[in-house]
């Protein structure tokens, strides 16, 4: 079991920066997730990690050790590949034994311990078949199985549901889960799927042209975004934002957006020029009341709720609000905000101005 | 794609389609076919007119492959008998058998030589085929076209230079020149068929091993080469196909210890008239190996013909 540290880590490819000054520290037996969309560093900075790809600079501690140019072999981690990886020519109890066997365990205790393993992940039925004929199902488990085989200092998963069909995905993320919370040994996940990184990780780093974009537990990076590109990519449908020219003192408790005053979470700094009012769906309500008027352009309905498009003049919003609610096309209503959610951005450098909601997640991300 | 339907074709069509196959089964088969053949023909039935499709089988043609025979007297015959099949063959033509002929020696040269350049060429051509396919090499594209580019001149332009290198280096005329000569030149073919087939290894199964705790060299070892056994044997056959039947180099370069049985067997014409016999069985054996070792790897060959073709 592990801590691991990264301390601006940085890889080039020729001219290409695929990671830039990466940093952050991942707990023992923390389940983490690194996420972004693809091409963002993510895949880059696990492959880092793992000793599959050198640094070009910075550095990576497993438990304290800097371990940057060691190679893969010598790190004790395992690593599970998107499209598995199973060594075709071996069957599965070849496959799951192969780690054990470079470390020159006896015949017998490496059958005991491929036994085990298969018994945990329900595989004992299959361990003579050749890898070839397995389902997508089977395949990642025993991929996962080559991986705990060895009881490894930490896994490394590189989107290892990616290559199994959505229905089964769910499962599988479930039984991944609670493979871990079992074993208890940190395991770094990259994906570039929110949904998935929100259900099963414990914490998330969001990444972006090679960039952490905000690190820390999955409700506080939902709730209180570091930057425009987190609140736009984390959720479905994603965060709202209204545009707008304005200016802001630190200690404002209001913002002004064109004739509209709203109030906002006291401010902590100021910007003047184009501003960004972040606003999640469900923490928006249709209030013939207010001041903010939009019309409605669509409904979607998600049985529970349904997800309102609205043209406001500021930009197009989406609301989530109750399926109760009867909502018409081409109505004009009032848009009310939860004033205690709200995130102000700077447009120009897209990152959120610090507030008394927001400045204790943004301390550490 | 066309060609291609999802209909079953008529009865018709598979007709002719059949009627095609056949013809051209026909076209490549019957040379082998009579050249088979006429090594079992004594004589006079190879040159018979019409041509014989019935004959005697009769293994002179053989026995004169192998053996060198002298002209006797009948008091000779008459003192010592026939004791062996064979002997008795060569008698009944009024002769004797005086030794062995060179046929054996050749063939052997031609075994040694084939199968030494081919598996040299496919080892040094899995090891660089790796290396380019895997690392980042400089100048990678351009030394590839460089090793290609060794292939493009026929053996004839280069053959008085490489002639005069092998007279100056003392390797005419020697197995080891003969089996670097053709190593040299099938190596451009193995690095450019191997490459292919290693760049269709996914690298993570390396990278599995790797992490599994097993150094670049065992994951090649344990990891790459299975996975492209299907491709080194098929590069390994091309090679021996091509080292096998080399006449043009063989015929300059060795003309006795280490010749080779390409311009061995039309010498056997000119021993005793026009031997049609003797050299078809000469070229019935030297067809053989080649024919084993195909059929031996034939599955590995006919995966290796596709490989790649379809996306798995």
């Amino acid at each position: 079991m592990a801590q691991i540290r990264i301390d601006s880590l940085r890889k080039d490819f020729g001219a290409f920066t695929a990671v830039q000054s990466s940093s952050f520290t991942i707990e023992d037996g923390e389940f983490f997730m690194l996420l972004g969309p693809s091409g963002c560093g993510k895949t880059t900075t696990l492959r880092m990690m793992a000793g599959l790809e050198m640094p070009s600079a910075g550095q990576i501690y497993i438990d304290g050790e800097e371990v940057g140019r060691k190679p893969a072999s010598q790190r004790d981690i395992a690593f599970v590949f998107q499209m598995f990886a199973l060594y075709p020519h071996m069957n599965v109890r070849r496959n799951i034994s192969y780690p054990l066997i470079s470390q020159g365990m006896g015949r017998r205790a490496v059958r005991a311990k491929v036994e085990e393993v298969s018994r945990i992940l329900g595989i004992t039925d299959i361990l003579d078949r050749p890898v070839g004929g397995l389902s997508g199902g089977d395949r990642q488990r025993v991929a996962l199985g080559r991986a705990i085989v060895r009881e490894p200092k930490a896994f490394f998963m590189d989107e290892p549901l990616g290559a199994l069909d959505a229905e089964f995905r769910e499962h599988m993320a479930e039984e991944l889960r609670a493979l871990h919370d079992r074993m208890g040994a940190t395991t770094v996940y990259v994906t570039h799927d929110q949904l998935e990184a929100m259900q099963m990780g414990d914490k998330i780093v969001v990444m972006n042209h090679g960039v952490v974009e905000q690190f820390g537990v999955p409700q506080e990076i939902y709730d209180w975004p570091a930057t425009l590109f987190v609140a736009q990519f984390i959720g479905s449908p994603p965060m709202n934002f209204l545009r707008f020219e304005g200016s802001v003192a630190p200690g404002d408790a209001v913002v002004t957006i064109g004739s509209f005053v709203q109030g906002i979470p006291q401010l902590r700094e100021g910007h003047a020029g184009e501003l960004v009012l972040g606003v999640r769906p469900e923490h928006l309500r249709l209030d013939d009341g207010s001041d903010y008027r939009a019309v409605v352009r669509a409904v979607e309905y998600l049985g529970t709720t349904q997800i309102i498009t609205l043209e406001a003049e500021h930009g197009e919003v989406k609301a989530r609000v109750s399926s109760r609610d009867t909502v018409r096309v081409d109505q004009t209503t009032g848009l009310a905000f939860n004033e205690r959610t709200l995130t102000l951005f700077d447009a120009g450098t897209g990152r959120a101005l610090r507030s008394a909601a927001n400045e204790e997640v943004l301390r550490h991300g | 794609m066309s060609g291609y339907s999802i209909t079953e074709p008529s009865l018709r069509q598979k007709w002719v389609a059949g009627a095609l196959v056949a013809f051209y089964a026909i076209v490549t088969i019957l040379p082998l076919v009579w050249i088979i053949a006429t090594g079992f023909k004594s004589s006079a039935d190879a040159i018979a007119y019409p041509p014989k499709v019935v004959f005697a089988p009769s293994l002179e043609g053989y026995v004169n492959l192998f053996t060198t025979q002298t002209r006797q007297t009948a008091e000779y015959f008459a003192s010592h008998p026939p004791e062996t099949w064979y002997e008795r063959i060569v008698q009944s033509k009024g002769l004797t058998i005086a030794g062995p002929s060179r046929f054996g020696e050749r063939f052997m040269n031609s075994v040694i030589i084939g199968f030494g350049s081919t598996f040299l060429s496919v080892f040094l051509g899995t090891l660089a085929a790796y290396a380019f396919s895997r690392f980042k090499v400089p100048l990678k594209d351009d030394l590839m076209f460089f090793i290609l580019s060794t292939r493009m001149m026929p053996p004839i332009a280069v053959a008085i230079p490489i002639f005069l290198m092998f007279r100056s280096l003392g390797l005419s005329d020697t197995h080891a020149g003969m089996i670097l000569l053709y190593t040299a030149v099938n190596l451009s073919l193995s690095v450019w068929l191997l490459k292919g087939f290693i760049d269709e290894i996914p690298q993570e199964y390396e990278e599995a091993a790797l992490i599994d705790g097993y150094t670049r060299f065992q994951a090649f070892t344990k990891v790459v080469l299975p996975q492209a056994a299907t491709g080194i044997a098929s590069t390994a056959i091309f090679c021996l196909i091509f080292a096998w039947n080399e006449y043009a180099f063989a015929v300059l370069l060795t003309s006795g210890t280490a010749q080779t049985a390409p311009p061995f067997i039309p010498t056997i014409i000119g021993n005793a008239g026009q031997d049609w016999p003797a050299v078809a069985a000469g070229a019935t054996l030297f067809l053989l190996p080649v024919m084993v070792f195909t059929i031996l790897l034939r599955k590995h060959l006919l995966r290796g013909i596709t490989f790649g073709a379809v996306r798995k």
